[in-house]
């Protein structure tokens, strides 16, 4: 059975059809990439997965539990994290807290537990600490870890953000535009973490990407949307040769 | 090195609230030693509750204001709940529980309690909006309460308590041998005056701590997450309502403790001195202490409500000055130029520190 | 028949608030803020037409004209000194930056014209009309007032629609980005709003000490928040929407006056913005905005 099995999915907004039929079936371990002109609807189909937005039409599971209509909490709670476009990291807080703040649903403890600083608190505090550090070192984020969010580079905060994103623990990771504004050496060393990412936390990852040289070279298989519509799906060498894709790219 | 890096971070916090109990307790001693020569001038012994209760109120802001950064206008509604049944409790129980120091901790415990029902109550419709709706709701919220009190009679006579919201009827209700605790408009005169300054400064600093505790914490850390992204909070799993539920209770819940200290340090007090203009005032604590910042609050407010009030020319004109204050403060601190400026300060102050840290290592 | 008088007088204080509740609107619909300090300058017109009416001999029209001009030139003051500086900043800076306006304006009056109130002279006469065999009396204040707002109203709605000026206000209220890239000058237009919405302000505080005589430097808190209020009741940035907002707004305000509870008005006025806000946070007349992800 797939990981992600999404029928039919549509939202509409105020008359417009943002995404209209949107179909994916993801097996677990799966690079995928979603491509598209700008417009073409993919943050949107992102926000529907996450539940920012509630579909319209059809309806998406994960590991055979849907989750059409459940918001992003319980979203986050069922395995789906992501990243964003314009990157939102917790700009006040520090590196490490950032990511701690995945681990938010992982390591618990109460309210007053951390007012009255039980026992539970330190236990828990130390267990987040540590779980924070080695996601920060896979990403060789650990020499910033009391540093700003605000205050990091641009390409380590993109990387600060898929940190946080995989201490949710999720099942499935969606990443928007993650080398979006980085140069090309950056882009390479990108593409090696999301590869990392996959073969050691066993993560399915579904990414939305206008860097072709990224896609082809990581994604297993793309789909292309074009104005809210899918317009070819397959093998990422054959999607990215199809004329029609091509014309939609470069327009008519 | 790595696991040394985030320790320090922790290390430094731990520091940075050890500096905030010092001067704390470097507060409480010398306005402790200075009472006990005798030749504290009466003037600064009467402020130095309210300096407490005030302190309190802002700290308690704070989490909402600089926490978890939601604009709250009805301090003062909260403030007033735990005065009003701080001090009907009081009134009530005055000879049924003689012990004054038992007596007092049951009305703090019971003003605190509905302070923080109301906040919690309040929070629910609250939660919905953001910004500028959300300042207005709590803004209205302080004056209902306000008018509601201050058309309620209540008193207590040898059938019971007796309550109204009209004079006329009150007057008629109540028996010959009724005491009369809440008198419309006029408030609630001759609580017994239980508040000291030691318990005044125990408070103060249980909710200090409290605070720094909360915001170091888990929930804090949420709380801060919802402030900087709620959208990007949200999607890690973080419940928004939950967390905003929590910080207006906890800090209700301490805006009504800074009111039953209040009432039970007055000879007489009505629900229209906790107005509009008292939640502003503690409004411009938090601000002027630096939003967020705990030990900010506590100074802010020790040195604004003391200095006008020992130095009456100041008075004056202390309102106008920090109007101006404020409006500087939000200007200055959202100018992009000057804060690239602080941030390229920050930043070689940081290099040139690590380097000599690396040089010892 | 008191219910009439009741509903009469309920329309003319209404249409005070409505007319504060226009600048409210305006400038949130273009500026996305709440302008705290927009109720104290209904209290410096005022004061400026008080002062004109008692330290100098010109007629009251004049003397209206005078707190108007100086209204208008003090929201732009206002506009450039403490909102300008923060078109970036979060609505919690701005909000403060208001309320630091706000208080900045009623001390400043405080400390020049004094803490006490200021007793007011109608400026339209204390003459009256009889209706029904008298079982209805109306004042010529009430007529006048109901009367100017109504003009107002219909010129400010004109404007908008038919000026280039007017125009280029709501295509900045719709989106300042493409706005600026049709060629509007944004922060000419910010700056005119404010000038109207002070304007307009001016006016409703001469019409307000009118029918209620007493002015202090804090004559403009109240009916500041609750013209706000009637603002999110009609629905904020819409300008028929503070119309309507303003006179249900008072009109309700007056009846419970009338038939609940002197004591309680304020109370009813703010438990109904709550109500709305539960209810229908968009008010009557607005419009459903979302953040963008």
């Amino acid at each position: 059975m797939a990981l992600l099995e999404v029928k039919n999915l549509g939202i509409v907004f105020g008359g417009l059809h943002a995404v209209e039929g949107f179909n994916l079936s993801l097996e677990k371990g799966m690079l995928y990439g979603l491509i598209g002109p700008n417009g073409a609807g993919k943050t949107t189909v992102f926000n529907l997965l996450t539940g920012v937005y509630k579909p319209t039409t059809g309806t998406f599971s994960l590991d055979g539990v849907k989750l059409t209509g459940k918001n992003p909490v319980e979203i986050s709670k069922a395995g789906i994290a992501r990243t964003f476009q314009n990157i939102r990291l917790f700009k006040k807080l520090s590196v490490l807290d950032n990511v701690k703040l995945g681990l938010h649903n992982q390591v618990k403890y109460s309210t007053a537990e951390g007012i009255l600083r039980l026992p539970r608190f330190f236990k828990s505090e130390k267990k987040m600490n540590e779980k924070a550090m080695e996601l920060l070192k896979v990403f060789g984020l650990e020499n910033e870890a009391s540093t700003l969010a605000d205050n990091l580079p641009y390409g380590k905060q993109r990387k600060l953000e898929i940190a946080r994103a995989l201490a949710t623990n999720p099942k499935l990771l969606l990443l928007d535009e993650p080398a979006a504004g980085m140069n090309p050496s950056e882009t390479q060393e990108l593409m090696d973490t999301i590869r990392f990412v996959r073969d050691n936390f066993d993560m399915t990852i579904l990414l939305i990407e206008h860097d072709m040289k990224l896609v082809s070279g990581i994604c297993e298989e793309v789909t292309v949307l074009n104005f809210g519509e899918e317009l070819a799906q397959g093998k990422t060498s054959e999607v990215l040769n199809n004329p029609e894709v091509i014309k939609a790219y470069l327009g008519d | 090195m790595s696991l040394f890096k985030s320790n320090k971070k922790i290390v430094s916090n731990t520091k940075n609230n050890l500096i905030t109990y010092a001067i704390l307790l470097g507060f409480f001693a010398f306005a402790f030693i200075w009472a006990q020569t005798g030749e504290m001038p009466r003037k600064i012994q009467n402020l130095l509750i309210p300096l407490c209760v005030y302190s309190i109120l802002a700290v308690s802001l704070n989490l909402v204001v600089g926490v978890l950064g939601d604009l709250s206008l009805g301090h003062a509604g909260f403030m007033c709940i735990g005065a009003y049944t701080g001090a009907v409790f009081t009134n009530i129980f005055e000879t049924v529980i003689p012990n004054d120091f038992i007596r007092f901790g049951l009305a703090l415990i019971i003003g605190g309690l509905f302070a923080a029902i109301f906040g919690f109550i309040i929070c629910i419709p609250v939660l919905r909006l953001k910004g500028d709706y959300l300042a207005i709701v709590t803004l209205a919220f302080g004056e209902i309460i306000k008018n509601i009190l201050n058309i309620v009679y209540l008193g207590v006579d040898s059938e019971g308590l007796k309550a109204s919201i009209d004079g006329t009827s009150y007057n008629a209700m109540l028996l010959e041998d009724g005491k009369t605790i809440i008198k419309g408009a006029m408030g609630i005169t001759g609580t017994s005056r239980d508040a000291n300054f030691i318990i005044a400064f125990v408070l103060l600093f249980v909710t200090v701590m409290a605070s720094l505790n909360l915001i170091n914490s888990r929930t804090g850390r949420a709380v801060m997450a919802i402030r900087d992204n709620s959208i990007a909070a949200q999607t890690i799993g973080i419940n928004i309502s939950k967390y905003k539920l929590i910080v207006f209770t906890i800090a209700s819940f301490f805006a009504g403790i800074a009111g039953v200290l209040f009432s039970h340090n007055m000879n007489s007090f009505s629900a229209s001195g906790f107005d509009y203009n008292t939640s502003i005032l503690i409004l411009v604590y938090v601000v002027l202490g630096g939003i967020g910042s705990i030990r900010g609050s506590v100074i802010a407010a020790i040195l604004l409500y003391a200095l006008p009030e020992l130095l009456r020319e100041v008075g004056e004109y202390r309102m106008l000055f920090y109007a101006i204050l404020l409006i500087v403060m939000m200007i200055v601190n959202n100018n992009e130029k000057i804060n690239d400026m602080k941030k390229s300060f920050m930043m070689k102050f940081k290099k040139n520190k690590t380097v000599s840290e690396g040089g010892k290592n | 028949m008191e219910f009439l008088s009741t509903i009469i007088s309920g329309i003319s204080l209404g249409s005070i608030y409505a007319l504060i509740a226009l600048g409210y609107t305006m400038v949130y619909g273009i500026a996305k803020m709440l302008n705290f300090a927009h109720g104290d300058v209904i209290m410096v017109g005022a004061f400026m037409m008080f002062t004109a009416l008692t330290k100098t001999s010109l007629p009251p029209i004049a003397c209206i004209i005078v707190g108007t001009i100086i209204c208008t030139v003090l929201g732009m003051l206002i506009e450039k000194i403490a909102y300008k500086p923060l078109r970036s900043a979060t609505s919690l800076s701005v909000l403060i930056t208001a309320i630091g306006v706000s208080y900045f304006l009623q001390n400043s009056a405080q400390l020049i014209f004094g803490a006490g109130t200021k007793q007011f002279t109608p400026l339209f006469g204390n003459g009256s009309v009889s209706l029904f065999d008298g079982q209805v009396v109306i004042s010529h204040n009430t007529i006048v007032t109901i009367i100017i707002s109504v003009v107002l109203m219909i010129v400010l709605t004109l404007f908008i629609n038919k000026t280039k000026t007017g125009r280029a206000m709501l295509a900045v209220s719709e989106d300042k980005g493409a706005a600026q890239l049709m060629g509007i000058n944004v922060n000419k237009t910010i700056s005119i709003t404010f000038a109207i919405g002070s304007a307009l302000a001016a006016i409703a505080g001469a019409l307000l000490c009118s029918s209620y005589p007493i002015l202090s430097p804090t004559t403009g808190a109240m009916p500041g928040i609750k013209a706000f209020t009637a603002a999110v009741f009609g629905g904020i940035g819409s300008i028929p929407g503070a119309m309507i907002g303003g006179i249900l707004l008072g009109v309700i305000e007056n009846l419970s006056k009338v038939y609940i509870s002197t004591q309680l008005s304020d109370a009813i006025v703010f438990g109904i913005l709550i109500i709305i806000l539960l209810v229908k946070p968009t008010g009557i007349l607005g419009k459903k905005i979302s953040e963008k992800v």
